[in-house]
C-alpha cells in the first residue's frame, strides 16, 4: 500500500508541517474573529488587512481563526513569516493595520502592541519579543480543551488533523470495547463540566448498561448563563474537537445519532458545525460504518430558541422533541430514559472537548492534573471588573486569586476587590476571604458557591451585591419555565423583596415599608423552601445568589433596608443629592434639566435640591460642569 | 411487597410504584394539586413533597419511587413548612375574591389553605391580571385564578388529544392559553369539559345558564320544559353528600317540578328514539352498501373531534341528532303542536352531564327555523346549584315520574350515560329489525367496563357485526388511525367523548374520580338488569311518536326533524 511506502510517508510528514504552519512559503496573517473579536472590530480589520495586501501587492495567506482567549485584546492579529515564528499583536483596530503590517514586513515588531511571539523549535525566534507562553495572561494555564483555539482555521478540518484530531478516535473504536472507554473515562476522574459535576464515566455505564437498540448522545451546548461563553467559543474556533469528543462518546454509549443542542444565538457556532459536520463525513468521520470499524453515527445540530431552562437536561430533551421545554421528575434519568423515551446521555461542549486528549494520551496522565476530587482543567469566561477578560483554562485546584489577579491583571482603575460571581445565576460569589481557596467542586460548595458552567464575573469596591442579588433574580424569575410553584411564584416574590430594599422612600406605602424590614426574613425563609422542594436544577439553585450575598454582605442588606442607603451608590433611589453652595455659581442648568422639578434657586446664586421633590435620577451630577452636586 | 417505614410506622408498597400510592393505600393523605391517577407524575405542583432519608432536598411522593427499607416523614415541620409557603405563594398571585367564585366551598386551593394554617397574607406584590375568556359556547377560563398545576393541559392533551390548550409565556408570566392566545371558540377545543372538571380551582367553569333559566322560570309567557339526561340521575345524589351510584330518577323529576318546570321529560326517551333512527340507518347502510363503518353521533365534542382533526370521516358519522337535539325538535314540533303551544312560547331546556351540549345546541344545524330547538343546557352541577337556591331538600321529596309524551324509557335508552350503552341499545334493535326476533340474552358484557377501546362481533342473522366502543378522544385517535392505516373489519362503532361515557361527562360533579365512575356505571347497569323494558323499541312512547308524527324511522319527516349533517371545521391550531 502507498501509505507504507517511505516516500508517501514524507510527503504526508511534509504536509502535515505545512497544515501545523511549521513551513510557510508565504507569510500569514491571522486575524482572530470569533464573536469577541467581531464585536471588537474584527471584521474591519480583516477586510483592511485585505485591502492592505492588494494595495501593496504583498503575496499573503490570510487565516481566520477562532479566539485565544484574550477578549479584551481583541481585535487580535498573529502574523507569522517563512522561517520566523508567529508573532500575536492586540488591539489592531482597522486604522493600525497598515502601520503594523509595514513595520513587520520591514522586520520591525512594535513592542507597543506586541503581545508576544509563540514558541516553536521549527522557527527562529524574533529577538526581543517576549513569548506568548510567558505572558501573565497564559503562562500559569493549562490549555487542554482550548489549545487549538485562536491557532487553526477553525473551517479547515485538515489543520485539526494535522494536530493529531481524530487520531484518538480512530484508534479507540479500533483498539477499544465501549466499556473499556467508559472505564476509561470513569478512572480519568472527569466529571461534567456543564454545572452538576456528576463522574461521566458513571453517567455513561448507566446508559450503556441500558439495553436497548437506539440510545442517543446529545451534546449540550444552551450555554445560557450570563456571562459565560465558553462553549461558544471551542464550537467556533476548533469544532472538531467537539466533534470527535462526541464521536468517542457516542461509541461509548453505543449511540448511533447525537444531537447539539446549541443557542440560535451563536450563529457563527452553528455555522462552524455545520460546515464541520459535513466535512467530517466526507473524511468517512462520521457516518456509517466510521473507518470499516461497523460503528455508524450521525450528528444532528437543534437549535434552542435561548430558554435558559433548556439547559436543564429533561427541558433540553422535551426542547428536541418539539415540546416545550419544560423539565419533569427524575427518576427515571435520561440514561435509562431519555429522548424519545431511549437511553440518553447529556454532556457539556466542554465535558466533550477534553475526551480526544483524553483518550490520546490515558487516563492516568488526565488524572495526574487536578485535586483529589476533581480533574483535568477547567474553562472560565473571565469578565467584569478585571483588567484582561476572556477565556482561561486553569488546573482544577488553581486559586481563585491567581486567576483573577495574575492572568486577570486585577482590578482596574486602582479600585479594590469585592467579590466574584461564580457559576452563573446559580452559582455564588466568593469574598475577598476565600480568594485563596483552591477552585475545585467541593470547595466551590463549601464556600457556598458552584461551579457552574465557569461564568466568573469578578466585581470591584463600586458593586452593590444587593443589586447584583437583584439582577440575578429578575434573571431567573424571568426564566423559570414556570412549571413549579416554588420556583415560579417563589423566585418573584425574592425579586419583590429585593426591589423593594432598593426603593426610595419616596415611593414607599406604609405597608411596603413594613415589608421592607421583614425583607431579609422573608427572603431567608423562602430560598429555603424554593432550593428544598423545586422541580429542577435551576429552581434547587435560584435562590443562591441571594443566599450568598446575605452570607457574605449582610451589612450591605442592612444599610440598604434599616439606614436607607447604598454604600456602593449603586441604587439610585437611594442616594441622596445635595448642592455644594461653595462651588455653585447658579448657572440654572442643573434646575432646567431636573425632571422632577426638585432644584430651586436664582440665577447667579447657589441652587438647593428639595430632598422630598428629589426622585434621585442623578441628572444633576451629570449636567454639573462645576462638580457641584454632592452624592451620598 | 417490600416494606417501607413512614412516620416511624411500616407499611406495605409494591415494587416500583411511586411513593404517593403507598402512602394513599395506608391512608396517609398528602396533598396534591397536580396529581392525576394513570398519568406519568407532572411534579409540577410540589405540595405532596415528604421528607426521605438520605435525600439532600424534599421529594415529591409522586414522583418518588419506593426503594425496601426506606424511611419517609410525611409530616414533619420542614413538609409542612415547605406546603404551607407553596400555598401562600399561591395565594400571593390568587384573586382575593373567594367568595364570588364558582368553586367557593368546593376549591381544592381554599381547603389546602384552611387545612395548613394560613392565616395571614405572607407574601404580598404584584398579582396576575388576565382577561377572562369566555368566547366559547361552552367553557369559561379565568387566567388569573389558575394556579398551573396543569391537569386541564394534560387531560387535554394525554386523555383527549386535542391539545386545545398549553402552558404560554414563561417565568411568574406563565400561563395557560390556547394556540395565538385568541379564544377559545376558534381554538381546537371540543368542549368536553374535563378540564373542567379536573381544574382545583376555579379557573375552569362551565358557560352558566342558571340566570337564562330563571328568567325563562319567572316569564309568566314562557312555557318551560325540561329533559334530563340518563346519567344525570344517578350523578345528582353526589352533589348533596350521597355516595356514588345512587339513582335518584324520581326524586330529581319532582325538584324539576319544584324548580317550575311545566313538563319534566326524560332524555332516555329520546336516546331510545335515537336508537330507532340509528339502528334503521346501521342496517340500511349494510343494505345498502353505505360508508362503514358507521359512527355514532350523540356526543357532540366527538363530533366536532371529527370535523377538526379527522373530516374525511365525516360520512362515517351516523346523520343522527343526539338524543338531546331530536327532543329538542320533537318538543319543539309534535309536542307544541299536540299541546297547542306557539313554539315560540316554548323554553326548552335540558340538563346534561355535559359542557359540549350547550356548544350542540347552539350550532346553526340545530337551529329550526333560526330558533334553537334547545333554549338552554344545565349542567348536572348547575342543576344542584339551583335546587341548592331554591331551597330545596331532596331528602324530603317524594319521587315522581316523567311526563307524557316523552316520559318512558327503555333500559337501553338508560344505558346511553355509560361507555358501551348506545352499542349495545342499538345492537339489540339492529337484532330485532334485522331478524324480527329480540335478542335472548341482551346483555352484551364485551361492552361493558372501563377499557378505552372495547371490541366485540355479533352475529346477527347472516351477518357477523363488528363492533367497537371507545370513550376518551385520545382512545378514538388510535382506532381512527387504525381505519386509516387500511382497518375494515368494523361495522359500527360508539365514539363517547368523555373517558368512560357521560358519566364521566365535563359537567358531572367536581371531585369525580374513577371509583366514583365506577359506582354510577354499576348504577346504570342495575336499572338495566332490573327493569322489565330492555328495548327501545318496545318503548310504547316512541312508538306511539312514530304512529301518530313520525310514520317510521327514516321517514321524510325524520330525515328533516331527527337528523343533521357536519362539515369540515377549520380552528386555529
Amino acid at each position: 500500500m502507498c501509505h507504507d511506502s517511505d516516500a508517501c510517508r514524507r510527503r504526508i510528514a511534509t504536509r502535515a508541517a505545512v497544515l501545523r504552519r511549521e513551513r510557510l512559503d508565504r507569510p500569514v496573517v491571522f486575524v482572530g474573529t470569533g464573536t469577541c473579536g467581531l464585536g471588537a472590530g474584527a471584521g474591519k480589520t480583516l477586510a483592511a488587512v485585505k485591502r492592505y495586501l492588494v494595495d501593496r501587492q504583498r503575496e499573503a495567506d490570510v487565516v481566520e481563526v477562532g479566539c485565544i482567549g484574550l477578549c479584551s485584546a481583541e481585535p487580535m492579529l498573529d502574523v507569522q513569516l517563512p522561517g520566523r515564528t508567529r508573532v500575536s499583536f492586540q488591539g489592531v483596530t482597522e486604522d493600525k493595520v497598515a502601520g503594523l503590517l509595514d513595520a513587520v514586513f520591514a522586520g520591525d515588531i512594535p513592542a507597543d502592541s506586541v503581545i508576544g511571539q509563540f514558541r516553536t523549535a521549527a522557527a527562529q525566534p524574533w529577538p526581543g519579543v517576549p513569548y506568548v507562553d510567558e505572558h501573565p495572561f497564559f503562562a500559569p494555564q493549562t490549555r487542554w480543551v482550548l489549545a487549538n483555539c485562536g491557532m487553526i482555521d477553525a473551517d479547515q478540518i485538515d489543520e485539526y488533523l494535522a494536530r493529531g484530531g481524530y487520531r484518538a478516535f480512530a484508534d479507540t473504536i479500533r483498539t477499544k470495547t465501549p466499556a473499556e472507554v467508559c472505564d476509561m473515562v470513569e478512572a480519568s476522574g472527569l466529571r461534567g463540566r456543564g454545572g452538576g459535576g456528576f463522574p461521566t464515566g458513571t453517567k455513561w455505564k448507566y446508559a450503556l448498561n441500558t439495553p436497548g437498540e437506539q440510545k442517543y448522545l446529545i451534546c449540550n451546548a444552551d450555554e445560557g448563563d450570563p456571562g459565560a461563553f465558553m462553549d461558544r467559543a471551542v464550537i467556533e474556533g476548533d469544532p472538531h474537537r467537539l466533534l470527535e469528543g462526541m464521536a468517542i462518546a457516542a461509541y461509548a454509549i453505543g449511540a448511533s445519532k447525537a444531537y447539539v443542542y446549541i443557542r440560535a444565538e451563536y450563529p457563527l457556532a452553528v455555522r462552524r458545525l455545520v460546515r464541520a459536520i459535513a466535512d467530517a463525513k466526507a473524511y468517512g468521520l462520521l457516518g456509517d460504518n466510521i473507518l470499516d470499524s461497523g460503528f455508524d453515527l450521525d450528528i444532528v445540530i437543534k437549535q434552542g430558541a435561548g430558554a435558559f431552562v433548556c439547559g436543564e437536561e429533561t427541558a433540553l430533551i422535551h426542547s428536541i422533541e418539539g415540546k416545550r421545554g419544560m423539565p419533569r421528575p427524575r427518576p427515571p434519568f435520561p440514561a435509562v430514559q431519555g429522548l424519545f423515551g431511549k437511553p440518553t446521555v447529556i454532556n457539556n461542549v466542554e465535558t466533550l472537548a477534553n475526551l480526544p486528549e483524553l483518550a490520546a494520551r490515558g487516563h492516568e496522565w488526565f488524572r495526574a492534573v487536578g485535586t483529589k476530587t476533581s480533574k483535568g482543567t477547567k474553562v472560565f469566561a473571565l469578565s467584569g471588573k478585571v483588567a484582561r477578560t476572556g477565556l482561561v483554562e486553569v488546573a482544577m485546584g488553581t486559586r481563585m486569586r491567581q486567576i483573577i489577579f495574575e492572568i486577570g491583571g486585577g482590578i482596574p482603575n486602582g479600585k479594590a476587590y469585592k467579590a466574584a460571581q461564580i457559576g452563573g445565576p446559580s452559582g455564588g460569589c466568593i469574598p475577598a476571604q476565600h480568594l485563596d481557596i483552591e477552585i475545585d467542586y467541593e470547595s466551590l460548595k463549601t464556600v457556598g458557591a458552584m461551579m457552574g458552567s465557569g461564568g466568573l464575573v469578578v466585581m470591584d469596591e463600586d458593586t452593590c451585591m444587593v443589586d447584583v442579588a437583584k439582577f440575578f433574580m429578575d434573571f431567573i424569575q424571568r426564566e423559570s419555565c414556570g412549571k413549579c410553584i416554588p420556583c415560579r411564584e417563589g423566585t418573584r416574590r425574592m425579586l419583590e423583596i429585593l426591589q423593594r430594599i432598593t426603593r426610595g422612600r419616596r415611593n414607599e406605602t406604609g405597608q411596603e415599608a413594613l415589608e421592607r424590614f421583614k425583607g431579609v426574613m422573608y427572603l431567608n425563609r423562602l430560598a429555603e423552601v424554593i432550593k428544598d422542594t423545586s422541580l429542577c436544577g435551576l429552581g434547587q439553585t435560584a435562590p443562591n445568589p441571594v443566599l450568598s450575598t446575605l452570607r457574605y454582605f449582610r451589612d450591605e442588606y442592612e444599610a440598604h433596608i434599616f439606614e436607607r442607603r447604598c454604600p456602593a451608590g449603586v441604587c439610585t433611589e437611594l442616594l441622596t443629592y445635595r448642592i455644594d453652595a461653595a462651588k455653585c455659581k447658579g448657572c440654572t442648568l442643573c434646575a432646567k434639566k431636573c425632571p422632577a422639578e426638585a432644584i430651586m434657586g436664582t440665577p447667579r446664586s447657589p441652587h438647593y435640591i428639595i430632598p422630598d421633590k428629589c426622585i434621585g435620577c442623578g441628572t444633576c451630577v451629570d449636567v454639573c460642569r462645576l462638580h457641584a452636586v454632592v452624592v451620598e | 411487597m417490600i416494606t417501607i417505614e413512614v412516620n416511624n410506622r411500616r407499611i406495605e408498597a409494591k415494587r416500583g410504584e411511586m411513593l404517593l400510592s403507598a402512602l394513599r393505600r395506608a391512608g396517609i393523605t398528602v396533598p396534591t394539586l397536580c396529581h392525576m391517577e394513570h398519568l406519568f407524575p407532572s411534579g409540577a405542583c410540589r405540595m405532596c413533597v415528604v421528607e426521605v432519608e438520605g435525600q439532600r432536598n424534599l421529594v415529591p411522593s409522586c414522583a418518588f419511587p419506593v426503594v425496601e427499607g426506606m424511611k419517609v416523614q410525611t409530616h414533619s415541620p420542614r413538609a409542612v413548612r415547605a406546603r404551607k409557603t407553596i400555598i401562600e405563594l399561591l395565594l400571593a398571585s390568587h384573586p382575593d375574591d373567594c367568595l364570588y367564585c364558582v368553586r367557593n366551598g368546593n376549591c381544592q386551593l381554599q381547603t389546602l389553605a384552611g387545612e395548613l394554617g394560613v392565616r395571614e397574607r405572607s407574601y404580598t406584590g404584584e398579582k396576575n391580571n388576565y382577561k377572562i375568556d369566555t368566547s366559547s359556547a361552552s367553557i369559561v377560563r379565568d387566567p388569573a385564578k389558575c394556579i398551573l398545576c396543569g391537569r386541564c393541559v394534560r387531560v387535554c392533551e394525554e386523555v383527549q388529544g386535542v391539545s386545545a390548550i398549553d402552558f404560554i409565556n414563561r417565568g411568574s408570566r406563565a400561563r395557560v392559553g390556547t394556540a395565538f392566545d385568541q379564544g377559545l371558540n376558534v381554538s381546537s377545543c371540543v368542549n368536553c369539559g374535563q378540564c373542567v372538571l379536573v381544574c382545583p380551582t376555579g379557573a375552569l367553569r362551565e358557560q352558566s345558564h342558571i340566570k337564562k333559566v330563571l328568567d325563562a322560570l319567572a316569564d309568566p309567557n314562557r312555557y318551560v320544559v325540561v329533559q334530563h339526561a340518563p346519567s344525570v340521575s344517578v350523578t345528582l345524589a353526589e352533589e348533596f353528600g350521597m355516595k356514588p351510584g345512587v339513582d335518584i330518577c324520581g326524586v330529581m323529576t319532582s325538584a324539576l317540578r319544584a324548580l317550575g318546570f311545566r313538563r319534566v321529560f326524560d332524555t332516555a326517551f329520546s336516546a331510545d328514539l335515537t336508537i330507532m333512527e340509528e339502528a334503521s340507518e346501521l342496517a340500511a347502510r349494510i343494505a345498502h352498501g353505505g360508508i362503514l363503518p358507521m359512527m355514532t353521533s350523540c356526543s357532540p365534542g366527538w363530533i366536532k373531534f371529527v370535523e377538526e382533526f379527522y373530516p374525511d370521516f365525516i360520512g362515517n358519522l351516523s346523520t343522527c341528532k343526539s338524543p338531546q337535539q331530536m327532543l329538542g325538535a320533537v318538543i319543539k314540533s309534535y309536542f307544541a303542536e299536540r299541546e297547542k303551544i306557539d313554539p315560540a312560547r316554548l323554553f326548552s331546556v335540558s340538563i346534561m352531564p355535559c359542557t359540549a351540549k350547550k356548544f350542540e345546541a347552539e350550532r346553526p344545524e340545530m337551529l329550526a327555523h333560526g330558533e334553537p330547538d334547545i333554549d338552554a343546557v344545565l349542567t348536572t352541577r348547575e342543576l344542584a346549584q339551583m335546587i341548592r337556591m331554591k331551597g330545596l331538600d331532596l331528602h324530603a321529596l317524594p319521587p315522581d315520574t316523567a311526563d307524557t309524551p316523552f316520559g318512558r324509557r327503555s333500559t337501553a335508552g338508560k344505558l346511553f350515560g355509560a361507555s358501551g350503552g348506545v352499542m349495545e341499545a342499538a345492537l339489540r334493535t339492529a337484532y330485532y329489525l334485522l331478524t324480527g326476533k329480540d335478542m335472548e340474552n341482551p346483555k352484551i358484557q364485551a361492552l361493558r367496563g372501563f377499557q378505552g377501546i372495547k371490541e366485540t362481533r355479533i352475529r346477527i342473522g347472516e351477518l357477523d357485526i363488528g363492533a367497537a366502543v371507545v370513550s376518551g378522544l385520545g382512545n378514538a385517535r388510535k382506532l381512527l388511525d387504525a381505519i386509516r392505516a387500511g382497518r375494515n373489519d368494523l361495522h359500527f362503532i360508539e365514539v363517547m367523548t368523555c373517558p368512560g361515557g357521560c358519566i364521566a361527562g365535563g359537567g358531572q360533579p367536581y371531585g369525580t374520580d374513577l371509583d366514583a365512575v365506577r359506582e354510577r356505571m354499576q348504577a346504570l347497569h342495575r336499572i338495566d338488569r332490573d327493569e322489565p323494558v330492555r328495548f327501545s323499541h318496545r318503548n310504547e312512547d316512541v312508538e306511539r311518536l312514530y304512529a301518530d308524527f313520525l310514520g317510521k324511522p327514516l321517514s321524510e319527516k325524520s330525515h328533516h326533524l331527527l337528523h343533521t349533517r357536519y362539515a369540515p371545521r377549520e380552528v386555529v391550531v
